[in-house]
């Protein structure tokens, strides 16, 4: 198993700490360490691109260079750090006029970005890289029975990289069968949680978060399990105001997909962040 | 009909994305495949399917005066789904971009406040800062949304999910060089 270079982000220091210890210990149990950036700066988010599309580059940029320099894989949990940094790559690589404007500022920082990195989501080293097959046989206590909702959310997928399917992935469901879980049919996995319109146009956001819900619960769902902090937070945090403003009863259990991993592998839920969420997971654990 | 024909506007808002080279959207065949997909449109004030033929007609005034652009959650369905390969998404950036450079938006809006604010403390810190983001946004809930807000933060508090320090890199200075040279004026800082 290989090592990869880590970009946390910023939710995953505080608002989204289950999912930093949560991806730290599954994959050091998975025998893949994932090592901390030196230095990281914020990745600007999908607010910064509302500002400055150079400076958005920049940002990016400086921490794909400071990745580059250890000659790892890189890797996000975050699926707007994700898209940020992929895309920042792809078109400082499309684009050497744009690449040497941008290595021009970072030389105040001793660092060159030359475009030789490859740059993965949290989700996708799981489900590929290191693959099904091979979580499957380090599964200790298979979740028989858990029926999950895989959320993948948007940025993970879009815009478009190659020519993978942006419509019907299914590499989140083969890891959750892979942990001997039930993967349902949710027609809404690919649909937007309302990302920062939670705070910007909070009506709409709501309504979002309120279909997400009901659709898995309709579904059957035990759970949902998300693949990015922004995602965890309005589908968790704002269940209760979704209740408020739809007078609706809501009470699912939210949880990253490391967590539900590692709870397959046997890994202690105090180590996977477990207990500091507002909706109680216990239903989920005790089910197993 | 007072609503001035500005055609230099598509021009204008072209010029505005600069790396998203190749972004057709005057070639837009008004198909609505991306109002179709996006999850947002019922709530704003004119799809985009709409704001890119607006767009395209020079309605400037119109088009600044609309929440859409403000709406858009960043999702990308549209863009997927686009047949003529136009980045809507990167538009709406776009507008976002100019209509904060001209300081024209729709009054009541928080999107622009909060956008400026997040810039702000990235280039200051170099981090977000989740506590110091709030002004720009929570005197404008109502009441209602006020308080359940600070009952989402004392819970996240309580569970040691909200930062209480505020995070900085620590070669910030180099950083902040690093910014002024993409941003001579340093105008956010």
């Amino acid at each position: 198993m290989k090592d990869y270079a880590y970009f946390p982000g910023c939710s995953l220091e505080k608002l989204a700490i289950s999912y930093h210890t949560s991806a730290l210990e599954t994959s050091k149990k998975l025998g893949a360490r994932l090592m901390e950036l030196d230095d990281w700066n914020c990745c600007g988010s999908t607010t910064y691109f509302h500002i400055d599309e150079l400076l958005a580059y920049t940002l990016s940029a400086r921490n794909l260079a400071i990745a580059e320099k250890t000659g790892l894989d890189l890797v996000a949990p975050c699926s707007a750090c994700y898209k940020n940094m992929y895309f920042t790559a792809a078109h400082l690589k499309k684009d050497p006029e744009l690449a040497e404007h941008i290595n021009y500022a970072l030389e105040e920082d001793d660092l060159h970005f030359s475009g030789n990195i490859r740059i993965r989501h949290l989700l996708e080293m799981y489900a590929q890289d290191i693959g099904p097959e091979e979580i499957k046989t380090a599964v200790t206590h298979p979740l028989d029975g858990v029926q999950i909702a895989p959320y993948y959310g948007c940025q993970i997928l879009r815009p478009r990289k190659d020519h993978e399917s942006v419509e019907q992935p299914h590499y989140f469901e083969d890891l959750i069968s892979a942990i001997g879980a039930t993967p349902i049919d949710y027609p809404l996995k690919t649909r937007c949680c309302g990302g920062s319109l939670i705070i910007s146009s909070r009506t709409a956001a709501l309504s979002m978060v309120r279909n997400l819900l009901h659709t898995a619960v309709e579904r059957q769902a035990d759970v949902i399990a998300t693949a990015c902090p922004m995602c965890q937070i309005n589908l968790e945090c704002y269940q209760q105001s979704v209740n408020q403003e739809f007078n609706t009863n809501f009470s699912v259990p939210i949880m990253y997909f490391t967590q539900l991993v590692g709870v397959a592998l046997g890994i202690p839920s105090k180590k996977l962040g477990i207990g500091k969420e507002f909706i109680s997971v216990m239903p989920v654990l005790a089910s197993e | 009909m007072t609503e001035t024909y500005t055609f230099n506007f598509m021009k204008e808002v072209s010029s505005l994305l600069h790396a998203a080279d190749g972004n057709p959207f005057p070639m837009c065949v008004q198909c609505g495949s991306c109002s179709g997909s996006c999850p947002v449109a019922a709530y704003m004030d004119y799809t985009p399917r709409q704001i890119i033929a607006m767009v395209n007609a020079g309605l400037k005034d119109q088009v600044l005066n609309s929440n859409t652009f403000w709406y858009c959650a960043s999702c990308y369905q549209c863009s997927v789904r686009c047949p003529q390969g136009i980045s809507i998404t990167e538009l709406m950036y776009a507008l976002q971009r100019y209509s904060i450079w001209k300081s024209r938006y729709q009054e009541g809006l928080i999107g622009p406040s909060f956008s400026e604010a997040f810039a702000k403390t990235i280039v200051n810190a170099g981090r977000t800062f989740e506590p110091i983001l709030a002004p720009s946004y929570i005197f404008r809930f109502k009441l209602r949304e006020f308080f359940l807000e600070v009952q989402n933060a004392t819970e996240l508090m309580l569970k040691g999910r909200l930062p209480l320090l505020p995070p900085r890199i620590k070669r910030l200075d180099n950083f902040k060089r690093m910014i002024r040279k993409i941003i001579p004026i340093g105008g956010l800082a």
